[in-house]
């Protein structure tokens, strides 16, 4: 058993974080530079704390398994990022981004971590400001905000519709100056596949170089995972290709334990799948539903055109149902309504969608004002499906798009191997059950920006954690011990290619652990996730060697550690009996079909500790309300 | 909605590592026009991984045109036949049955080939690394909206700064030349007021860590326009040229 110990501090919920500050240890300015830091991603959190941690004067080592550091998925964020600045004056405050956190997690996160997100959120605009983020800005000049779902108030800033490029971006730039200033180093095309545990604590990790194949061990005083999210999981998501589980899944291996892996995001507006060989889905900002309506037809079976359907057989369902938020609800509401649509013969022209429609919009503010707002996003849907959103309807559906879950972490940033610390996606952290938008960018960078680069001093000067060279016998150990697994997947040379396998388990995965889940669908799972993970080891065929690049033996090391993953995402979607954000059970709704959540016997965190494949123990934290009442979530 | 499949032979160039000799390999395929040229090069590989072939290594990764990572040149143009996408947002829908298609990778000096169609492009991060950035320390900055910015300056600031990196510029270039790519990151900067402290040290520095990567003078062509799957604009160059002798004029490093 894991003792699960949040380190929450004591006081006021909006005095926490400033008393913590206050009372946590601090290195010597000139001792910082005899402590090494590895950071593990260069992502928004990874960049930004990298960046953060080489100004303070740590020696830090940064990996990537990408040829440059701009590349991480962070880059992809389209719609923006939320900051409780109220620039608008339309009543927005620090507590209200809070609560509408909290609420949008559907009270399943811990309120003190969500208090210090909002917290930093204004701290954040200011940083990407003075880096030279262009933000969109009004004629006087000033920053310009919109709207996500879940939010009553226009707190969202935003660059186009590439926010979460140019966030990149700047972190990437602020972690270039520190390369240049010698403070940080940067390993590009590294992979990491093992956490070095030595003494109870993490000293360092192992890394495949993705050119040489050569199996490369680094130390440090302390280890940041900013390695993101495991929606890949699921084969089709609107992760890059290359998002994996491989680091976190490793770490939990080696002792930190995996908190709420079936909190998973099924973002309502991707683009349809178009066949059997789609390789990904293509996310459409939630930012468009601030002027599209989304609707089907009230008839089942509808081929028409939905231009020639006309208003009255329309069904704008989620304004019916959710008349104060409509086409803003958060995205587990809106994906599931969806579905529901859908399930219920309704999709458009028959298929697998419902529609997006700019046409109030359009004859509202004019072509030209839509264009300027959305244009990329426009252009980006007619290249992918050949039809033009100005003249009829986008075309949507819901995907796997981020996952809440992620290592466990107490209010520093630790994992429960001390010394491992995770951020951004990678943890656990804010988002409860679900996420709203615009909030993983925010996340993201207040975590690396602002979050760890006290705590990590914390640890150091608290600790005082020793540094164990590279050639100790543990650091052996874990390089052989992956040396070994790769030497395995070549060995096999069976009949099934990584990707078939995938896309079975993916399958398994959507249908199953997807937008509704049962017990009996879950067990299911299971047992056919345990049986596909048997068949990899047995028949799966690795082309190549380990001797130079190996995409294919990449590919094989991720889905290994995903045909386990997978099986703990369903086992703790079927243990947690109640619907809650993404985490959807059939068996526990209301009359209307919303989540019927259970907080007399659920308001915890799930905190599962590796014991040997296919078999954890779950612990479980607690989640203490003291500043907000726990409701029912309405955005009726 | 699966339209009819089209056939297609491919001619993919094929080198081991950077030192062994390359050459054009032939594959034939059937492939349906909603498809995308990377999900195609993806049913290559997996039909080659069944036969226990090695696939083909090429890079990508958000496949929403956006990170850059990918990047090959079709049929002679970095990034295929249609303006302003990268590869990965290229469809089928765009080729016809019966069409023989040459894929090649980024061809530049300062992009050796790794294998296939994977080349190195990291020079271009050792360029960033001179001076693309702002040195502000975290924390240390003023309220977001203490720097008013007009909205046109803004808006022709992001016009620079959604360069993806990608290079296909470069590959572009009869020179192999960086310009644009350089040129978009000094005048993002360049045009707002958070760059004015270091504009001039800024593109010394980046210049002259271009130069010394191999990368070519600008051709004046516009290749380098046409083929961004941006649209970043050449007028940027003319503003990095205009920085660049505005910083010779005023450097303190008299040589």
């Amino acid at each position: 058993m894991i003792k699960l110990d949040s380190k929450v501090p004591e006081g006021k919920l909006e005095e926490k974080w400033t008393n913590h500050k206050f009372n946590m240890k601090l290195v010597n300015p000139a001792n910082k530079r005899k402590y090494d830091v590895i950071v593990v991603g260069t992502g928004l959190a990874g960049a930004s704390a990298a960046a953060s941690l080489g100004e303070l004067g740590y020696n830090v080592k940064a990996f990537t398994f990408h040829d440059s550091a701009r590349r991480a998925h962070s880059i992809a964020a389209q719609g923006g990022i939320n900051a409780a600045k109220n620039y608008q004056n339309d009543g927005d405050s620090v507590y209200r981004l809070f609560y509408d956190t909290i609420k949008g997690g559907d009270f399943r996160s811990r309120e003190a971590n969500v208090y210090r997100l909002a917290e930093v959120s204004n701290n954040i605009i200011d940083q990407c400001v003075a880096q030279g983020v262009p933000f969109a800005r009004e004629y006087g000049g000033l920053l310009d905000n919109r709207s996500f779902g879940g939010a009553l108030v226009s707190r969202t800033f935003y660059a186009r519709g590439q926010t979460g490029q140019q966030l990149l971006l700047g972190a990437y730039t602020a972690m270039n100056r520190q390369i240049n200033l010698g403070k940080v180093k940067l390993y590009t095309r590294r992979e990491m596949l093992d956490v070095v545990v030595v003494d109870g604590a993490a000293k360092g990790i192992v890394v495949r170089n993705m050119l040489t194949g050569e199996i490369e061990k680094y130390s440090a005083h302390a280890v940041i995972l900013a390695t993101g999210g495991y929606a890949n999981t699921y084969f089709l998501s609107t992760s890059a290709m290359n998002s994996n589980a491989t680091a976190i899944w490793r770490a939990h291996k080696r002792g930190a334990a995996f908190a709420n892996p079936c909190f998973t995001q099924i973002h309502p507006t991707c683009l349809p799948l178009h066949g059997e060989n789609q390789s990904k889905l293509t996310l459409m900002s939630e930012s468009l539903r601030n002027d599209g309506r989304i609707w089907v037809s009230k008839l089942k079976k509808d081929m028409r055109k939905p231009n020639d359907i006309p208003e009255e057989e329309r069904d704008y369902y989620l304004e019916r149902k959710y008349p104060t938020y409509g086409n803003l609800s958060p995205r587990d509401i809106s994906s599931r309504a969806a579905k529901e649509a859908i399930d219920d013969g309704r999709g458009a022209q028959g298929q697998d969608a419902v529609y997006l429609d700019f046409k109030d919009a359009i004859n509202r503010l004019g072509q030209k004002v839509i264009e300027e707002r959305y244009g990329n996003l426009f252009e980006i849907y007619e290249t992918i499906t050949g039809d033009n959103p100005y003249q009829s309807p986008m075309k949507i559906y819901p995907a796997p798009h981020y996952t809440m879950g992620g290592l466990w972490v107490d209010y520093n940033m630790q994992s429960t191997i001390p010394g491992l610390f995770v951020g951004g996606e990678a943890n656990f952290s804010d988002h409860g059950a679900n996420r709203l938008g615009a909030s993983a960018l925010m996340q993201g960078l207040a975590d690396g920006y602002f979050v760890l680069p006290y705590t990590i001093g914390n640890y150091l000067a608290g600790d005082k954690p020793t540094l164990v060279k590279t050639d100790h016998p543990e650091f052996e150990k874990v390089k052989k011990e992956v040396e070994d697994k790769n030497a395995k997947l070549l060995s096999i040379k069976g009949k099934r290619t990584v990707d078939d396998i995938h896309k079975q388990l993916g399958r398994i995965m959507w249908n199953k652990v997807g937008m509704g889940r049962n017990e009996k669908g879950l067990k299911e799972a299971m047992v056919e996730i345990k049986a596909l993970r048997e068949e990899f080891w047995k028949d799966v065929n690795v082309v190549g060697d380990s001797k130079d690049v190996n995409q294919c033996l990449e590919r094989a090391a991720r889905v290994a550690d995903y045909l386990e993953l997978g099986e703990l995402m369903a086992l703790d979607a079927l243990t947690r009996n109640e619907s809650c954000g993404g985490h959807f059970r059939e068996e526990y709704q209301t009359e209307e079909g919303e989540a019927l959540r259970n907080d007399e016997d659920y308001a915890f965190v799930s905190a599962w500790e590796f014991k040997d494949v296919g078999k954890w123990e779950l612990n479980k934290e607690p989640l203490e309300f003291t500043s907000v009442k726990l409701a029912t979530r309405s955005y009726k | 909605m699966e339209h009819k499949k089209i056939n297609l032979t491919l001619k993919v160039w094929r080198q081991q590592n950077a030192q062994s000799k390359g050459s054009f390999t032939e594959y034939k395929v059937s492939v349906s026009p909603d498809s995308s040229f990377l999900e195609m090069l993806d049913d290559i590989n997996n039909d080659l991984e069944k036969k226990n072939l090695e696939p083909i290594t090429f890079e990508s990764d958000c496949r929403e045109g956006i990170c850059g990572t990918c990047g090959l040149v079709i049929n002679g143009q970095p990034h295929g036949p249609i303006p302003r996408i990268a590869t990965c947002q290229l469809h089928m829908r765009n080729f016809k049955d019966g069409d023989i298609i040459y894929v090649e990778p980024f061809r530049a000096k300062a992009f050796p080939i790794i294998k296939d169609l994977m080349v190195d492009r990291s020079a271009m991060d050792r360029v960033m690394e001179a001076g693309g950035f702002i040195s502000v320390n975290t924390l240390s900055v003023p309220d977001g909206n203490a720097i008013p910015i007009p909205k046109e300056i803004a808006s022709e600031a992001m016009d620079a700064a959604q360069c993806i990196g990608c290079g296909a510029c470069v590959a572009a270039c009869k020179n192999a030349s960086a310009m644009l790519f350089v040129s978009a990151k000094v005048s993002q900067f360049a045009l707002l007021p958070q760059g004015q402290p270091e504009r001039y040290k800024r593109v010394e520095s980046m210049v002259k860590v271009m130069d010394e990567y191999g990368f070519g003078s600008c051709s004046n062509t516009y290749a380098c326009e046409a083929e961004c799957p941006k649209g970043v604009s050449v007028k940027n160059i003319a503003r990095m040229n205009r920085e660049y002798f505005m910083a010779k004029v005023k450097s303190q490093n008299v040589e």
